[in-house]
Formats: C-alpha cells, structure tokens, sequence
C-alpha cells in the first residue's frame, strides 16, 4: 500500500489533521461547543462555492471564510451575548444557504465540490501536502504553547478573566485554529465529517484518561490511530477514506465507554 | 493603609431596566472577612462584578486597593472562586492540574508551569488538605472535596483579596461548616482579606466578625449580632 505514491501523501497529509484535529478539538470539547466544527464546516462550504465562482483556490477561500467564522461565532457569543448554540445555529445555516447558492450560480455541482464535502484523501497533491504541513505546523506549535492557558479557561474562564488573562483574545486564537483546522482537514474527511475528527478522539480518550494532560494526549494518538486504521480499511476494502476514519473514531468511542465503565466498576464507592 | 475595596454611591440597572442597586456603599479593609449575603436577585452578583472591575457602575465610584477596578494593574493577585455551575467540574482533570490553572495570570501563559510556581501549587493544595488527592481526578471528589480544590485554585494566586461567590452551594451541611473552617484557618494564616458572598450565612456566621446584606442597595452591615431578628432566619432573607 505504502509503495504507492498517492497511498503515502494521503498517510502524511492525514496525520497531520489526524493530530491537529483532536488537539484543537480537546479544549473545545472541554467548552461543550462540540458542534462549533460542524457549524464551521459550513462556512468553509461557501468559502469553497465562492473559490469556485470567482476561479481562486477553493481552499484557501475555504480558509478564509472558516477563520471568519469562526472568529464570528466567537465575538456573537462572547460580545453580543448571543448565546454559543444560537450563534452556531446562524453560522450553521446561513453557512450552508450561501455555499448552495454560490455553488449554483458557479454551476458546480459536480464531483469536485463532492470531494470537499465528502473528502478525497486519494487525490492529495504535493501543494496541497505543504500547506497541511505548513498550516498544521502552526496550529499545533500554537496549542503547544498555549495548552496550559487553554486548559486553564477550560476549567474556570470567570477565573481566568478576574485574574486578568486576555481571554477574549484566548478565546478568539481558538476559534481561529478551529477554522484553520477545518480548512486543512476537509480535503482529508470531508468538510460534512471534519467535525468528527475533532470531537470523536477527544469523548474517546475522556473516557478513559485520568487526567487532562493524558487524556489530550491520548486524544491525539486516538486521532492518529483513527486516520492510519480508516485509510488501511478504505484502501483494502475500497470504501471512502473520510466515512471509514470517521468510523473508527467512533469505535474508539463505544470502545472506550465500555472500558471506561470497567473500570469505574473497579474503582470503590467513594 | 489604603482600603482593599471602596464602593461610594455606586447605581446600576440592565439596559435601561429597573435599578439593581442604588447607591452602594462600601469600605473593606485589607485582611477583613467579609460575608456578603442576601436575597437571589438582591444584587449581590452585581456588586461583586463592579467591585471586580467586571462592570461598570452607572453612577458612583470603585476602587480596588485605591485603583478604579475596571482598570486595577494586579489582577493577578485576585483570588476568585466563581460560581459551582460556571466551574469545569466535570474535565478529566486532577486536582493539580485545576490548583495549576491558578498560577496561569502570576505564572505566565506560555510554556510549562515554572519550578517555583509548582512549589506555590503544591502548597495550596496542602493548605486545603487535599494532598493525598493531589493527583486524582477532580471526577472522583465528592462536591466539598471539589470546592477545596477550586479554593486552591484561589490560593495559587497568592492572593491580596479571595472573593468566593457561592463556595458553599450543592455541598452537604457538614462540608459547608469544614469549607467555614478552612476559610477561617486560610484567613488567619494567610492574612487575606476575604469575600464570602452568598445567598445564605449560616456556614461563615461564626467565623465571620463582619456581614453585609444587599437588596437593591446595602441593607445592613455590621457584625452578624447585629442583625435584626427577623433577617437572621435565611428564609427572610431569601425573600
């Protein structure tokens, strides 16, 4: 499989989002905004509709709009008070609404807007390989940095704000990376399934983990294991790439429920 | 020695909405502890937001160790312990990591926690008597041991004022009058001034020399022998 070109540049690329996915998605897990990938995806739908309408690169309009989005989600909620599923729910739809117009007045309803909805892993080329390399380099040197103070809002943002960290600013880099990481992931799983790349590992390792550093740590290697395992399956078994890592990322969850109930069985009453 | 906080005449109302306090009135020195109770509704949480610098008062002044509070310069000196509902009690976290995030503002954001602030982490965990829980996850705690915790949290701040809004919510009598205890214990040693609000006092009544009332303004303030028969039953005061 390996001896593949193709086969090797879907492996790389699909690592990278494979770590960067569940890393972004931990602290967003943490902040019960699970969906915030999801309403995001849509945006970054319309940003691939208007890369086709105007004839730039669907994805770095994808890009755009997704960090766009995502820093809107952010500032409705946090500035305007609009509350976070509220403010999903606009971006959600008005996301959607925009790209199938866009995409219909660009006459684009073929197989090349499907490969962004659904993923087309297979057809990853060498530009596209750099700028997830690139891009997903500085998503996950940012988390590395910034992990203790995304950790530390996850778990008290009132906290954090008395005490004087820029948490809005926090705030709105995590919303970014949240539209980076969709931007770079939907060539891999499919801007319908990006979001579950980002929430699935991370409800998988929370189940099991016994702390916060363990349990982003194994959230990552939950990611990693999802793509390597779903892009194995999908080239042995010829089915979409995106659909099986998804997949897998889901029986790592019911998995993990199921471990994790063992062993809180074991652990005495308190 | 300047006040640790200073309300004078301070008014405010939510968007054009009825006023929900009206000239406020309030000295706390440094190293008081202060309970500050009343009604839901009453203003509290309105008070401590403009005491914090967390809002802005319509009419009226507040200082924070003699700086406005909405532009106090060592924020990271405040210990706060927000509301239970707004804490995240349910993250895979162990108690270090929670008591670690109250090094975030004096410690620095970027990088690992440095050797020094691990030591003031360690200590406030100590303090609180959760170090044979140190590194179990916050799940396991019952709902006292996670209030402890996140007092710890406070305490990793090093901090000139602790303000704890409702620490003794959704925990069991007998919890509240040990939270009681430890803050008693924390005030003493520590020579902190604390703020203990809530809708409720009977848990800091007998540690606590000072108690103010909000409803709409400040109703009371004195020592809690003080206060008028019919208040100090909780259920008026709830009223």
């Amino acid at each position: 499989m390996l001896e593949l070109d193709f086969m090797r540049m879907a492996f790389a690329a699909g690592s990278v989002v494979g770590l960067l996915a569940p890393a972004v998605g931990f602290f967003v897990v943490q902040r019960r905004m699970s969906l915030i990938g999801d309403g995001i995806g849509h945006t970054a739908f319309a940003g691939v509709a208007f890369g086709y309408l105007v004839g730039l690169s669907p994805v770095l309009t994808a890009l755009v709009a997704a960090v766009g989005g995502a820093v809107a989600v952010e500032w409705l909620r946090a500035r305007r008070g609009t509350a976070g599923d509220q403010a999903l729910a606009l971006l959600f739809y008005t996301g959607l609404a925009a790209g199938v117009v866009l995409v219909s007045a660009a006459g684009r309803f073929d197989a090349g807007l499907f490969a962004f909805l659904f993923g087309a892993i297979l057809t990853v080329t060498t530009s596209d390989l750099v700028l997830v390399a690139v891009l997903g380099a500085v998503g996950l040197a940012t988390i590395g940095l910034l992990y203790r103070a995304l950790a530390g809002i996850a778990l008290d943002e009132e906290g954090a704000h008395v005490a004087g960290v820029p948490v809005a600013l926090l705030n709105v880099l995590l919303a970014a990376l949240v539209g980076l990481t969709v931007a770079i992931s939907m060539r891999i799983v499919g801007i319908l399934l990006v979001a579950a790349l980002m929430v699935l590992p991370v409800i998988a390792a929370s189940r099991v983990a016994r702390s916060m550093r363990a349990s982003f740590l194994l959230a990552l290697a939950l990611g990693l294991a999802s793509v390597w395992i779903g892009l194995t399956v999908s080239y042995y078994g010829n089915l979409a790439a995106g659909g099986a890592i998804v997949l897998v990322a889901a029986a790592f969850v019911l998995a993990a429920t199921a471990a994790g109930s063992v062993t809180r069985g074991r652990v005495p009453a308190r | 020695m300047t006040p640790a906080i200073e309300l004078h005449g301070v008014d405010y109302a939510y968007d054009g909405g009825p006023p929900v306090l009206r000239d406020a009135c309030l000295t706390v020195e440094e190293g008081e502890f202060v309970a500050i109770a009343g009604p839901n509704g009453g203003g509290k949480t309105t008070l401590l937001r403009i005491l914090l610098g967390l809002a802005r008062p319509a009419a009226g002044t507040a200082l924070l160790f003699g700086e406005p509070a909405h532009r106090f310069s060592r924020r990271a000196t405040l210990g706060y312990l927000a509301q239970r509902s707004r804490l995240g009690t349910d993250a895979p976290a162990t108690v270090r990591e929670v008591v670690s995030a109250g090094r975030l503002a004096a410690g620095g954001l970027l990088g690992p926690l440095r050797a020094g602030d691990k030591a003031i982490v360690a200590r406030a965990i100590a303090d609180v008597g959760l170090e044979e829980k140190a590194d179990a996850p916050l799940a396991t705690l019952s709902g006292g041991q996670q209030q402890r915790a996140f007092i710890a949290k406070a305490l990793a701040a090093e901090p000139s004022l602790l303000v704890l809004d409702e620490p003794t919510a959704g925990v069991d009598p007998g919890a509240q009058e040990s939270l009681a205890r430890l803050l008693e214990r924390l005030h003493r040693e520590r020579q902190v001034t604390v703020l203990y609000v809530s809708h409720e006092f009977g848990a800091v009544e007998n540690v606590v020399r000072r108690l103010v009332l909000v409803r709409g303004g400040i109703v009371f303030d004195g020592p809690p022998s003080d206060l008028p028969g019919a208040w100090h039953d909780p259920s008026h005061v709830h009223a």
